[in-house]
């Protein structure tokens, strides 16, 4: 069966809130459900604690609207990701520019 | 849904967005370092996508639709009719709209709600003035939300509780004879079931 989906990822409230229409979850793009998936899997995983990405989310949001920046949603999520992977020492930033560019000029094509 | 990321890899696709470029990158090097399974992120995604949300819902009222004998059942007994398609943990109440009566699901105290069925209550069914409202003015909160019901219509309040959770059955619109059960399931919305919305008819560019 399916993991049945946690209340404290769904029910986030304020500018955290999850992006829905209709109640349901939207995902414009499929690299932000990606990118959703790839958070909760690993708070699963207890990489980290719900609430930490959350705060981190919160932070990078308020951020970005000090800033005006017109990030969507899932951008600001994607940069609160990589800080807090960056701060628990589970990414190098250096290795997600050069595998970004890796899969750029197509030099890799791995199917997610 | 596995499916929705397959078209990414394809060469001869448009270009991709940088963003999707990178996150491809992150999930590659997350995969790499085995703290992430690609198969458990598909499983996420698919699970939050299906499971919130009006689905489960959707589903019943579709198959009250085509299916006489099961509408019975569910009307008669919304707890056990719902068990038979696998959702359940909710004493659930099923109301019909007929011809001239239509029902309108509100919980005056609080925000009780038919999760396993319909996802998460929206904002405004947990604002203090839909919950009063609804019941002193329904005739106006239903306008308001783009329902105009003639004075005719005699107009039903459900009031949730913990115990007792209300579904609305919707008519089903005309002009969806030759719709199958999973396409009749599609047009449901999560408003209709709570009353404040009537189900529409696939428009021309939808199908």
């Amino acid at each position: 069966m399916e993991p049945a989906p946690n209340r404290e990822i769904a029910d986030m409230a304020g500018a955290a809130a999850l992006p829905r229409k209709n109640g349901e979850l939207v995902f414009d793009e499929a690299w932000q459900g990606r990118i959703f998936g790839m958070t909760v899997a690993m708070s699963h995983e207890a990489c980290f604690e719900w609430r930490e990405f959350q705060a981190q989310l919160i932070a990078e949001i308020a951020h970005a609207e000090r800033e005006g920046e017109s990030t969507s949603y899932y951008e600001r999520w994607l940069h609160a990701f990589e800080q807090l992977l960056a701060d628990k020492g589970l990414l190098d930033s250096g290795a997600l520019v050069e595998r970004t560019r890796d899969f750029e000029n197509g030099r890799r094509d791995d199917v997610f | 849904m596995s499916g929705t990321h397959d078209d990414h890899a394809h060469h001869h696709r448009e270009p991709e967005s940088i963003l999707s470029l990178r996150v491809r990158a992150l999930e590659s090097l997350l995969v790499e370092k085995k703290l992430v399974a690609s198969e458990a992120v598909d499983r996420i995604v698919g699970a939050y996508e299906q499971d919130i949300g009006p689905h489960n819902g959707a589903k019943v009222v579709a198959r009250a639709w085509v299916d006489p004998g099961y509408r019975e059942r569910l009307l008669a007994d919304g707890t056990a009719a719902i068990e038979e398609l696998g959702f359940g943990g909710v004493d659930l109440q099923v109301v019909e709209n007929i011809p001239g009566v239509h029902n309108l699901v509100v919980c005056t105290l609080c925000s009780c709600y038919p999760h396993a069925l319909i996802g998460l209550p929206p904002v405004w069914y947990k604002s203090f003035e839909y919950r009063s409202r609804a019941v002193r003015e329904p005739r106006v909160v239903l306008r308001e939300f783009g329902v105009d019901l003639p004075e005719s219509t005699e107009i039903r309040i459900w009031d949730s509780s913990a115990e007792l959770r209300y579904l609305v059955l919707p008519e089903r619109p005309a002009g969806t004879e030759r719709l199958s059960e999973a396409e009749l399931a599609t047009l449901v919305t999560r408003d209709s079931m709570i009353g404040v919305a009537v189900v529409q008819p696939p428009t021309a560019a939808a199908r």
